[in-house]
């Protein structure tokens, strides 16, 4: 039995606006290393992205009369959603080894519901 | 029913429930809170049929066959169903007992399991208790008093937790054992801390006092080449050594200074001690130098060993704590050191240590850094200085018996509180 989880990447914008090309290029390199680990754990990775900056974010509220569109992301923090993945993992043990292992500092984990 | 059988129940429940729970999770794959129900259910039957038909020879397998087929007749309701798990049988009444490994490792599972990092500090304190020790919500709400709806909340989102966010039912890889382990002594040294400091009745802080020490006998048990396992039996032994000269026949607290020595429990100091030279035997053998359980556990035995306060080996303590201070760096340790130290080469020394310390940000709210300082002053002879800072301790402290001890240490040094 496995479970998929959401791994929530949090970044500092204001670290992720200075980065250079060069930069980039190393992040990407060890994101694509860090995608080679899950596999060789077993795991499988159903999706993942980098995130536009959280300025460019629009936030829907729904519930109300009316939909409800603002400017920006639904929490202004420091740090904010700058990327995910989703992995299929055997269990929370797992997955949190494999997010430990991401090049990033804050990783939020969370079990996919099955809706199947 | 007589006195008898609800008494054996009772002894059974103290010392099989978490051997219990642990076998039916295993059955039901980790189902942690169906587990527990079928537990409750076996204990229930217990109670109804020991009375007709005698207390069995060995209560424990009774129970936990009882516990399993309840188990089964769940999984065979839900099989029926599906057409699943044609297989099943249940098991006769009293089967010849489980292999010891597999208990083995059924505790610590659970026990593992509990203390899943992945749970909130106060969740894995609620669970081990409910889950390993048997305690009622009530009782855990008590000790800790928080309103039991609360306490009832807390545990139930944590069983929901483990099954939803897929906490596995097993011991660690090797490779986070050392890290997981102290996660779990971690949780049987709250519990144990707990039953100290709380300021809830006192038959509820003993009950806590006793399952920490039977959590980390039954740890023993399971991982007896574990240095850390052993050095906080050990500390929980040396500690609860001084527990009937920790408050004199008015409730009152007695500092270690004051204590009689001689109604200390020699029997718990021996084992403890014995617990120390095997964990330290092990250490010595292993690359990894001894733990911060052990080195609380060696501080302790050496408070233990002295014949009184003066006699203590205060320089040997001394260098304890900067072992300690080197592999659990800590504020608290920092101040404990201070206090050793002023004991090893005067007060004027720890007392300059405990004022580098004073303002720390993550010491602002503890009673004990003004308290020994205000302990400090006072035996330089500053008055005026030691009242002051008790006042400062007493406005921080929560325990009853501590703010009594300090009011009178206040008095004496002719300050009012």
């Amino acid at each position: 039995m496995s479970t998929k989880y959401m791994f929530l990447i949090y970044t500092d914008e204001a670290d992720m606006a200075g980065v250079t090309p060069e930069q980039w290029d190393q992040m990407l390199q060890a994101h694509n290393a860090w995608a080679a680990s899950v596999v060789e754990a077993g795991a499988t990775i159903h999706g993942g992205d980098a995130l536009a900056p959280s300025a460019t974010a629009t936030t829907v509220r729904t519930g109300g009369a009316a939909p409800v569109v603002t400017d920006g992301p639904f929490a202004e923090t420091k740090e904010a959603l700058g990327g995910f993945y989703l992995v299929e993992c055997a269990d929370l043990d797992q997955a949190l080894a494999l997010a430990h292992t991401l090049p990033a500092n804050t990783v939020e984990v969370r079990p996919v519901v099955d809706t199947s | 029913m007589t006195e008898s059988v609800a008494l054996a129940v009772e002894r059974a429940h103290c010392s099989e429930w978490g051997l219990v729970l642990a076998a039916v999770a295993r059955l039901l794959d980790g189902d942690l809170a169906t587990a527990e129900e079928c537990t409750q259910e076996a204990f229930e039957a217990a109670l109804r049929t020991w009375g007709d038909r005698g207390v069995p020879a060995r209560p424990g397998a009774w129970l936990t066959t009882t516990a399993k087929n309840r188990a089964i007749d769940r999984i065979r309701r839900e099989a029926a169903m599906r057409a699943r798990f044609p297989d099943l049988v249940r098991e006769e009444i009293e089967p010849a007992p489980e292999e010891d490994d597999v208990i083995v490792d059924d505790r610590l599972r659970l026990v593992f399991t509990c203390c899943h990092p992945a749970l909130a500090p106060e969740a894995r304190i609620a669970l081990t208790l409910r889950l390993i020790c048997g305690l009622t919500t009530g009782e855990i709400a008590r000790a800790f008093l928080v309103p039991e709806p609360t306490m009832a909340a807390r545990i139930t989102r944590s069983k929901k937790k483990i099954a939803a966010a897929g906490i596995p039912y097993r011991v660690p890889a090797e490779s986070d054992l050392a890290e997981r382990l102290d996660g779990v002594l971690t949780v049987i040294h709250l519990v144990f801390t707990a039953g100290y400091a709380s300021a809830g009745e006192r038959l509820v802080r003993d009950e806590l006092v006793d399952r920490a020490l039977d959590l980390a006998r039954v740890l023993v048990v399971l991982m007896p080449e574990e240095p850390e396992v052993l050095g906080l039996l050990a500390l929980l032994e040396l500690t609860d050594a001084r527990r009937a000269a920790r408050v004199d026949a008015q409730g009152r607290l007695v500092v270690l200074e004051d204590q009689d020595r001689g109604a200390w429990d020699r029997a718990a100091v021996s084992r403890g001690e014995a617990l120390l030279a095997r964990a330290f035997g092990l250490v010595v053998r292993g690359d990894a130098g001894p733990g911060r359980f052990l080195l609380q556990a060696a501080i302790a035995g050496a408070h233990d060993e002295a014949p009184s306060w003066e006699a203590t080996d205060w320089p040997g303590i001394v260098l304890l704590y900067d072992r300690l201070r080197a592999v659990w760096p800590s504020p608290v340790v920092d101040v404990n050191r201070a206090v050793a130290v002023a004991f090893a080469t005067g007060p004027a020394d720890g007392l300059a240590l405990l004022d580098a310390l004073t303002g720390r940000e993550d010491l602002r709210t503890w009673h004990y850094l003004p308290a020994a300082r205000a302990d400090l002053l006072r035996r330089l002879g500053r008055r005026a200085e030691a009242a002051e800072a008790y006042t400062a301790a007493l406005v921080l402290v929560s325990d009853g018996a501590e703010r009594a001890f300090l009011r009178r240490r206040l008095a004496e040094v002719g300050g009012t509180a």
